[in-house]
């Protein structure tokens, strides 16, 4: 299945305003009329989320999640957003060398994947992958640690910012070449699909990917073989709207991301919204691992 | 001599050789990503301004497209600059380049050729690029004949060879020592000039000992050499290769057979890095004037490191290791 979610790049102006306060002013606005949490679960409606391409089902129109679950993707997300504008700071400061590409804006994207996930499914992304890192087993001193090049870094500093992996959160990286994740994601199916016995769901594996990578022809490759061969693949593009810095309109002349799998069903869910990210994303997993193809 | 010099960087000699080649060729096109708004190290700056979108413009992020694009356009009498952003980034361009690029004229029988074609990319370690902006190709691609690979030292060298490889009837690959963009500053001719490709430099002359280096190298060992010198007496001859494929065998193999000595220092792996060509190459013709073995002084055989940077690299420290070895050994 082909995923895309939509992000917004954020503007400085938008990280300063990125309080608490503001935080939960505008998630009051986004979730509905929420009056109160005083009962232990709550249902969201998401009308509007979900737009489906060459597929007749679609995932529900609303999620019910209960306050630890809602308090748990708050925490993660909260966390990553403050992760990421620290290391942002430590780079204009020069105390992080290298490169050091920042996932804040997106964290909705990842902490609902995850939240649809299991902990077998296997994850492989770009090099904007801090928040993933934190998400499939890592720690903050870990991931940090690997950026200051100490060897309590993920991988002993020898990769910084671009190459964090996790052999047991399933999490593969963390790749440096663009577009180069999606056929290894590919393979990572493949031997999912071939370790389980037939008939019994497989885990799946997705590959994240931007909007500037979705050009590259190792995709529609793998795109080809994961449908030739009913593999349990995700093709996931996270839509920023910039391949590194050119907008999309002078990057893709076509930009449906979701709609590029040719024959492979897609769905377009809004990646602002970790709600709408996890059910649509329960969904997807659902059609992946039972069989039907990407 | 040219009568009006300004000082400039790389980038900006880089600049200055597209901007002549846009002025003085019609069918020039400059492109690749970012290349646009100037280029993510400033090479295009100000050009797309200039010469108009149709002359200059962005790519999507397709290195084998670029490279195949490329070549059409050259095929068809055209003169493409093509930038892979980072040679790091030249791989999946690599069949392209090997497979189409390096064999157009040949196959056809001389119907066609691509020589219209330069690509250009920034190679070598620059501090901080870790494993996928640290990398210089230069030996997976001289090991294709058809193709002309070039890297120039600094900024007058940079210019001069630039027009020389857009110029050129054979398709060039200049790769653009990028720790040097902005820290080397040369006095570079304003003029239109061009240097010839195929001939190597010699920077120094010395009696004792030959070292070959190319690229960003060659400050490096421009410091063994000072140091080789005031420390103790060694007299090293210093060449810079300037065009890796076709090198300039001659000029090594005459220094050679003159000093009897030789130490070959470049940033890439050890192993089949270009070094290893030329050693080949000159015990072959000059076995019998050499005094001691050959030295090779290069990266290791690991991926590139992040934090380990300042091991991996061969500095002068190392290589005036390798002069004082050669010196010793001959005694």
């Amino acid at each position: 299945m082909l995923g895309s979610l939509r992000s917004v790049a954020l503007t400085a102006a938008r990280r300063a305003a990125a309080t608490p306060t503001a935080a939960s002013a505008a998630s009051a606005g986004r979730y509905g009329a929420l009056r109160s949490m005083s009962s232990d679960t709550a249902t969201f409606d998401l009308t509007g989320s979900f737009e489906m391409y060459n597929i007749d089902s679609a995932p529900e129109n609303s999620i019910e999640m209960s306050k630890e679950e809602l308090m748990g993707h708050f925490e993660m997300m909260y966390t990553m957003r403050r992760m990421e504008i620290t290391c942002d700071n430590e780079y204009k400061a020069k105390n992080i060398r290298g490169f050091c590409h920042l996932y804040d804006g997106q964290e909705a994207v990842a902490t609902g994947i995850n939240a649809a996930f299991e902990p077998e499914d296997d994850w492989i992304t770009s090099y904007r992958c801090h928040c993933i890192a934190l998400l499939r087993g890592g720690t903050i001193k870990e991931i940090v640690g690997e950026l200051f090049g100490l060897s309590c870094g993920m991988s002993q500093a020898k990769g910084g910012s671009m190459h964090f992996y996790n052999k047991a959160g399933h999490f593969w990286g963390g790749a440096g070449i663009v577009g180069a994740q999606v056929p290894l994601g590919t393979g990572l199916a493949f031997a999912n699909k071939y370790a389980v016995k037939p008939g019994e769901p497989m885990n799946v594996a997705i590959g994240c990917y931007g909007d500037g990578a979705a050009n590259q022809g190792q995709i529609w490759e793998s795109a080809n073989m994961a449908s030739l061969w009913k593999l349990p693949m995700i093709f996931c593009i996270e839509n920023n709207q910039y391949g590194m810095g050119t907008s999309i309109d002078r990057h893709s002349s076509h930009s449906d991301y979701y709609k590029m799998g040719n024959h492979i069903p897609g769905i377009r869910i809004d990646g602002m919204n970790v709600l709408a990210v996890k059910k649509g994303m329960e969904f997807v997993r659902e059609f992946a691992s039972t069989g039907n193809g990407p | 001599g040219f009568a009006n010099k300004t000082k400039m960087n790389l980038f900006t000699a880089i600049n200055s050789a597209m901007q002549t080649a846009l002025e003085t060729d019609p069918s020039t096109v400059i492109f690749g990503e970012d290349v646009g708004f100037g280029g993510v190290f400033r090479c295009s700056t100000g050009l797309r301004d200039q010469f108009g979108s149709d002359r200059v413009f962005n790519t999507p992020l397709s290195e084998t497209g670029i490279a195949g694009f490329a070549i059409g356009y050259a095929a068809q009498g055209g003169t493409s600059v093509a930038e892979i952003q980072f040679a790091d980034y030249i791989f999946p361009a690599l069949d392209q380049l090997v497979n189409e690029m390096s064999k157009f004229r040949y196959r056809s029988g001389n119907q066609w050729n691509c020589g219209g074609v330069t690509v250009r990319t920034p190679v070598g370690a620059v501090g901080h690029g870790g494993h996928y902006h640290s990398q210089s190709p230069e030996a997976y691609l001289a090991h294709t004949p058809g193709l002309v690979v070039v890297m120039p030292r600094g900024p007058r060298a940079a210019k001069g060879l630039l027009l020389s490889s857009i110029r050129s009837k054979d398709p060039v690959i200049f790769m653009e020592p990028k720790a040097l963009y902005r820290a080397s500053v040369e006095d570079v001719p304003d003029d239109d000039y061009m240097i010839p490709l195929g001939k190597a430099e010699i920077l120094r002359s010395g009696s004792d000992v030959t070292v070959v280096g190319w690229g960003g190298q060659l400050r490096i060992l421009q410091k063994a050499c000072d140091m080789a010198q005031s420390e103790h007496g060694i007299s090293c001859e210093l060449i810079d290769l300037r065009t890796i494929l076709p090198w300039d065998v001659d000029c090594v193999v005459d220094s050679t057979e003159k000093t009897g000595k030789l130490v070959v220092s470049h940033e890439a792996p050890i192993t089949c890095g270009f070094g290893a060509e030329v050693v080949a190459t000159v015990q072959e013709r000059s076995f019998l004037s050499l005094e001691a073995p050959i030295q090779r002084v290069c990266g290791y055989d690991t991926p590139f490191p992040l934090v380990f940077e300042k091991y991996y690299i061969p500095d002068e420290l190392k290589n005036l290791e390798a002069i004082k070895k050669v010196v010793d050994y001959a005694q």
